[in-house]
């Protein structure tokens, strides 16, 4: 089931450098949140502090809280590979393993966790296909690679092979930025339909995306380059679009910037 | 001129390349430039056929002369008597000797090495795996003398209590029965091999791990997967045609190592059933150390054993690429 996530004070660094800084926000479940900005507003930085990928980049590390319902993703004891199984991520360039096959691309999550049957797995790679509106296109191949599909194609193969493993928050990281416009528009339907069932956070420089896709856009900026990133405001997208609180985001949206 | 990057709205008429000047800049040969590099690239790759096919037919050709006179079965006798009239020899024994020594020395690098590679690249801290991949790379400028030379001196005194326990533990399986004799038998040859085909097989492997897209790695990461799980979804499967081509170069070495081996081994002209018992020989040693003195027709022989050798690395090498080409679509290439 989808679960809220409350951030509070959180600060990341990239060895010395500080990337974003003191930031805080709720999202609620079943939910589309939108995080818009500048490049290198650390939007993307602040969404991997989500599911604790930022620690991983060499000198990363995080101050601060996550809350998922109620548990402290950055609580001493929590393990970071259990934190990933529940916040699911696309990413940026669709990343299919190359060296496997459709199906076992969607199964490689649900191996990881544990022992299925054959028949539960063949089940739950249609489920997941099915919910990426990518089985009909791909039904008849599910043993070739997922190399061989499409852009668009790959990155509806990384969201079945992310919500086959059930998570309870799904994160997407630009997702659309190397598709073309029809398979973009495949995507943000998706988007539409898996907020039924989960917590979706989405990075993107599309702000038209932003306000098709999202219930609650989230602006972020920085003062200036070298500066921590920081979040400006978090409101309903309606809000964000025609009338935010903030002179900053006016300029942004409508693109006058400093 | 490009028509290609014309970018204004309604280009001028310009006249359409007639089909001839299509081609000549389809070959892209028309420029001085162009020219000077094609001529050398294309006459490189004349020089490495041509070179290769010299080397055939000179082994070819000298091995035939041999072959004709070999009174014994040249691929079957157990014996090197090329001083007889008619010579007696055949190369069973080296073939034997050099595969099993390879067979060892790669069974015993390989995981070590792939082992050493993840290591450097996924596990070590940067200030440790740097110099670590400096003494990797040191292992590898050792002449061969003088793995051999240690090979003899430290390598094979040593080796006796590792015998013993193989022979007692082992020994029943046969090829680990030990009759008590100096050390210098196979496996012991197989040990030194695997020692000085590490590095290169170590180096070639790192770089194909490092190489593995970062993005690759966080989609396993992302699923929840442990470093291990990283490993085995993502770097091994990407890394494993780099893999085989690194084995592929060690086996190389190995095959045709010649004064690490004759150095070590005490050779006679027999199979050893137990890897333990001293005995056996290479292709490369048995060339090494019978060249000097032999004589014309003796030579000969020994060009042919080349051959064979020779041979053997190429059925190898296709078998190599064999396996790489099978999984293509799944390589990380098109990824």
């Amino acid at each position: 089931m989808a679960k809220r996530i409350d951030v509070s004070g959180l600060t990341a660094y990239y060895g010395s450098h500080k990337a974003i800084e003191d930031i805080s926000m709720t999202v609620e479940p079943r939910s589309v949140t939108a995080f818009i900005g500048p490049s290198g507003c650390g939007k993307s930085t602040f969404l991997r502090t989500l599911n604790r990928m930022h620690e991983v980049t060499p000198g990363g590390r995080v101050e601060g809280k996550v809350l998922l319902d109620d548990e402290d993703l950055y609580g001493s004891g929590v393990d970071p590979v259990s934190v990933r199984r529940e916040v699911g991520m696309v990413f940026q360039r669709p990343n299919p393993f190359p060296t496997m096959s459709i199906y076992d691309n969607v199964a490689a999550g649900l191996r990881l966790n544990g022992n299925y049957k054959k028949s539960e797995l063949s089940d739950i790679v249609e489920k997941s296909l099915k919910g990426a509106n990518l089985w009909n296109e791909v039904k008849d191949r599910l043993n070739k690679p997922g190399s061989g599909l499409s852009g668009g194609q790959q990155q509806r193969l990384c969201i079945a092979r992310a919500i086959a493993v059930e998570p309870k928050v799904l994160l997407m990281d630009e997702p659309c930025s190397a598709l073309d416009p029809i398979s973009t528009l495949a995507i943000e339907d998706l988007i539409g339909e898996l907020k039924e069932r989960f917590t979706i956070v989405i990075v993107t420089h599309n702000m038209q995306q932003a306000a098709r896709v999202s219930d609650r856009t989230a602006f972020f900026n920085l003062a200036a380059v070298g500066q921590p990133g920081r979040l400006i405001e978090i409101d309903d997208t309606e809000r964000i679009f025609s009338n935010p609180s903030v002179q900053a985001t006016e300029d942004y949206i409508s693109g006058r910037f400093g | 001129m490009d028509i290609s990057t014309q970018t204004t709205d309604a280009p001028p008429p310009t006249p359409q390349p007639t089909v001839t000047e299509q081609k000549r800049n389809a070959r892209g040969a028309t420029r001085p430039g162009d020219r000077v590099f094609l001529g050398l690239s294309r006459g490189s790759g004349i020089l490495l056929l041509v070179i290769m096919a010299a080397i055939a037919v000179f082994l070819t050709y000298r091995a035939s002369l041999a072959i004709s006179k070999d009174h014994g079965n040249f691929l079957t006798t157990f014996e090197w008597n090329t001083n007889l009239n008619p010579p007696v020899f055949g190369i069973a024994v080296l073939a034997f000797g050099t595969v099993v020594s390879s067979i060892i020395a790669m069974a015993l690098a390989v995981p070590v090495a792939v082992a050493i590679a993840l290591f450097l690249t996924h596990y070590a801290p940067r200030r440790l795996s740097g110099p670590v991949a400096y003494v990797v790379d040191l292992l590898a400028a050792v002449p061969s003398i003088v793995y051999g030379l240690w090979g003899a001196l430290v390598l094979v005194p040593h080796m006796n209590g590792l015998f013993g326990w193989l022979d007692h533990y082992f020994g029943w399986t046969g090829i680990f029965d030990w009759q008590g004799g100096a050390p210098r038998s196979m496996l012991t040859v197989g040990i030194l091999l695997a020692i000085m085909i590490l590095p290169i097989i170590t180096n070639v492997t790192r770089e194909v791990f490092r190489q593995v897209p970062r993005m690759h790695e966080e989609a396993a990461l992302a699923l929840g997967a442990t470093r291990w799980e990283v490993v085995r979804m993502s770097v091994l499967p990407f890394g494993r045609s780099g893999v085989i081509s690194a084995s592929m170069l060690g086996l190389g070495r190995a095959l045709g190592e010649t004064m690490a081996v004759a150095t070590v081994l005490s050779p006679t002209f027999d199979i050893q059933a137990s890897l333990l018992d001293p005995g056996g020989g290479t292709f490369a040693q048995n060339i090494a150390s019978k060249f000097g003195e032999a004589t014309e027709q003796g030579r000969d022989a020994l060009i042919a054993s080349g051959l064979v050798l020779f041979v053997i690395t190429l059925l190898v090498n296709g078998a190599a690429r064999a396996i790489i080409a099978r999984r293509k679509e799944y390589s990380g290439a098109n990824a």
